[in-house]
C-alpha cells in the first residue's frame, strides 16, 4: 500500500485533557478510510493535525509524502478540509460558497464557475443563504465546498450529520466518484452505516487512541461468533419469564428496546424460548442480527452510546 | 512511511492561489454577504448619522462656518467607523469565535489576503452612508459640494486605517461579546472626538485616532480655499496608520489560528 498519510505516535492534549495519545495510522491511495467513534474519542483532533490546523505535541504527519508538521501549509494543498461547522459562509448561497471556495483555492474565475455549476447539479444545492437554510442543507452545501478545487485528498469532519437519506446517498455517490477519479478520502464519521457502506477501512476511536483498524469485514469477523438480539416490547416486559429475566441482565436497554450480544447457539435457543412461551404476547418486534461496527466497537470496549444506526 | 523520509519539493501538491486572486476573491465574497447583511451594513450607519446632522442642526451656530464643517465631515466619518471599526470588529470576533477562521487557514489563503479583502468590502459597504451623510450634511448646513470627490480618498484611506483598527481588536479580542463592546467603544471615540472639536485637554487622545485625519482633511475640503498640502498630510497620515494597522490585523489573524 502505497501511504497517502502517513501518521506516527501522534498525541495531542487541551489543558489536562489528552485527546490523541500515541495515534498510528495510514491511508492508502485511492481509499475511503474512516474513523468511527461516539464524540469525544479524539477523531476532531486528528483530521484536524492531519490537514496541518493544529499542531501536535508529538508524532509526525505525511501528507503525500510531505511534513505536514513542520510544513503546515502543504496541507491546503494536499487536502480539501471539511470542518464541523462553516460559519465563514453562512452568509452566502450555496452555489457562491462553492465558487468562493474554489477561487480561493487557485481556480480561475470559469473553472470556478464551472465546478460551481458541475456541483450544484450533482448534489442538488439550494439557492439561498447557507444560514437560512436547515441544518442538512447547510452540511451538504460545506460538503460541496469541500469537494471543489480537485484536491487528492479529501478530509471530511461527520459530512453527512443531519442529511436526510438521499442527500446522503448523493454525498456518497460524489465521494465514489471522486474515488474512482483517483482521490483519497478520510471521514470521521459516528454513523454505524455510514462506515458499513461506504469506508474500504477504518480505524475505531476511543478515549485518544485507535483499538481497531482493518476492513469492516474483517472486524465484523472477528465478533461474528455473535450475533445480537433486538427487542422491542408492547408495555412492560414479563419479567417473571426466565428467559426474559436472563436477557434483562445481559441486554442494553433503551425505552422499550433491549439489545444483547450472545453468542449465536444461546441467541438461536433464547428467542425459540420467547416466540414459544408467554413472553411472545408481550413482543412488539424482534430482530437476530449479524454483527455490526458497533457490535465490534463494543466488543473492544468502547463506549457505544454516541453511535448512531440512521 | 516513505523510508526515503519526508520530502522538500511540492510534488503532488495543488498550485496555491495567487495573493491579489486571494484578495479578489475574499473581496467578492464579502461584498456578497450586502445580500444578506444589507440593512446593518448599508443604511444603519448613514441613518445614524443623518439622525445626528439634523438633531445638530438646531444647536450649531449659523454663523460659524467651521463649526458646521465640522460637524458634517464628524458626521461622514463616523459612518466609516461604524462599518470599518465597529462591525468589522464584530465580523472577525465572530469568526474567531466559531471556528471561521479555520475555513480560511484551511484552505491555504494568507493572513494579509483575507484582512485586505475584508476590510476592502467593509470600506465598501461604507460608502452609500458616506455620500448620502455628506450631500445631506453639505445641503444642510449650506457647504460646498463641488469638492465632494475628496470623499473618495478619506473613505479608502481614513476606512482602510479604521477597519485595521477593527479587525485587529476582533481579532485578538478572546470573547465575541469583547469584539463588540471594543467596536463600540472605537465608534463612541470617533463620534465624540469628531463630531465637534475636542476640548484641549482632549486633543492628544484625538491625536491618537486615525480618524481625526480623516476628519480634518474632510473638513478642509469645505474651506473656501482649501489647503491642499494640509489635506494631504492628514491623508498620508491614514495611509501610513492603515498599513500599520492592517499589518497588526494580519498578525493577531496569525495568532488567532496559531497551530
Amino acid at each position: 500500500m502505497t501511504p497517502v498519510a502517513a501518521v506516527r505516535g501522534l498525541s495531542r492534549s487541551y489543558g489536562s485533557v489528552r485527546a490523541l495519545d500515541g495515534v498510528d495510522v495510514e491511508v492508502g491511495a485511492g481509499e475511503v478510510f474512516g474513523l468511527l467513534g461516539p464524540n469525544g474519542a479524539g477523531k476532531s483532533t486528528f483530521v484536524r493535525c492531519l490537514v496541518g490546523l493544529l499542531a501536535p505535541d508529538a508524532g509526525s504527519v505525511e501528507l503525500l509524502g510531505h511534513d505536514v508538521v513542520r510544513h503546515p501549509e502543504v496541507g491546503a494543498r494536499a487536502a480539501a478540509y471539511l470542518a464541523q461547522d462553516e460559519t465563514a459562509l453562512a452568509d452566502l448561497t450555496p452555489p457562491r460558497a462553492v465558487e468562493l471556495t474554489g477561487r480561493l483555492r487557485g481556480l480561475d474565475a470559469a473553472e470556478a464557475r464551472r465546478q460551481r455549476d458541475a456541483l450544484v447539479g450533482e448534489l442538488g444545492l439550494a439557492d439561498r443563504p447557507i444560514g437560512k437554510l436547515s441544518g442538512g442543507q447547510r452540511r451538504l452545501a460545506a460538503a460541496a465546498a469541500a469537494l471543489v478545487g480537485d484536491r487528492p485528498v479529501l478530509v471530511l469532519d461527520e459530512p453527512t450529520t443531519g442529511l436526510d437519506a438521499a442527500a446522503r446517498r448523493a454525498v456518497w455517490a460524489a465521494l465514489e466518484r471522486r474515488r474512482a477519479a483517483g482521490a483519497t478520502v478520510v471521514l470521521v464519521t459516528h454513523n454505524v452505516l455510514e462506515a458499513e457502506t461506504v469506508l474500504d477501512r477504518v480505524a475505531v476511536f476511543d478515549n485518544g487512541r485507535v483499538i481497531a483498524c482493518d476492513t469492516p469485514g474483517r472486524l465484523k469477523a472477528a465478533v461474528s461468533d455473535e450475533v445480537r438480539l433486538d427487542l422491542v416490547w408492547r408495555a412492560d416486559p414479563p419479567l417473571d419469564d426466565p428467559t426474559v429475566a436472563a436477557l434483562a441482565a445481559r441486554a442494553e436497554q433503551s425505552g422499550r428496546r433491549w439489545s444483547a450480544r450472545l453468542g449465536a447457539d444461546e441467541a438461536r435457543v433464547a428467542l425459540g424460548r420467547l416466540t414459544s412461551g408467554a413472553a411472545f404476547a408481550a413482543l412488539d418486534d424482534f430482530t437476530l442480527a449479524t454483527p455490526s461496527l458497533e457490535d465490534v466497537y463494543l466488543a473492544l470496549g468502547g463506549r457505544a452510546r454516541d453511535l448512531e444506526h440512521e | 512511511m516513505t523510508p526515503l523520509g519526508p520530502r522538500e519539493d511540492g510534488a503532488g501538491l495543488a498550485p496555491r492561489a495567487r495573493w491579489t486572486a486571494a484578495v479578489a476573491a475574499v473581496y467578492a465574497g464579502q461584498v456578497a454577504r450586502a445580500r444578506v447583511a444589507r440593512v446593518p451594513l448599508l443604511f444603519v450607519a448613514g441613518l445614524q448619522s443623518i439622525g445626528l446632522l439634523v438633531l445638530l442642526r438646531g444647536v450649531v451656530d449659523d454663523a460659524d462656518v467651521a463649526e458646521k464643517r465640522q460637524v458634517v465631515a464628524g458626521a461622514v466619518v463616523l459612518v466609516i467607523a461604524f462599518v470599518a471599526l465597529n462591525l468589522l470588529a464584530q465580523r472577525f470576533g465572530h469568526l474567531r469565535a466559531h471556528g471561521g477562521l479555520d475555513y480560511y487557514a484551511a484552505l491555504g489563503t494568507p493572513p494579509s489576503a483575507v484582512v485586505l479583502g475584508t476590510a476592502a468590502s467593509y470600506a465598501t459597504f461604507a460608502v452609500p452612508g458616506v455620500v448620502a451623510t455628506a450631500v445631506t450634511g453639505a445641503l444642510l448646513y449650506d457647504l460646498p459640494l463641488g469638492r465632494l470627490w475628496v470623499l473618495l480618498p478619506v473613505a479608502v484611506l481614513g476606512g482602510a486605517a479604521l477597519a485595521g483598527l477593527g479587525a485587529t481588536l476582533g481579532l485578538l479580542a478572546p470573547k465575541p461579546e469583547v469584539a463588540t463592546v471594543a467596536g463600540q467603544l472605537g465608534m463612541t471615540a470617533v463620534l465624540f472626538l469628531g463630531l465637534v472639536e475636542p476640548p484641549g485637554a482632549l486633543r492628544p487622545v484625538a491625536a491618537l485616532l486615525p480618524s481625526t485625519y480623516a476628519v480634518e482633511a474632510l473638513r478642509e475640503s469645505f474651506a473656501a480655499a482649501p489647503r491642499y498640502g494640509a489635506l494631504a498630510a492628514d491623508l498620508a497620515i491614514c495611509a501610513a496608520v492603515a498599513v500599520v494597522a492592517l499589518a497588526g490585523a494580519a498578525a493577531a489573524f496569525r495568532r488567532a489560528v496559531r497551530r
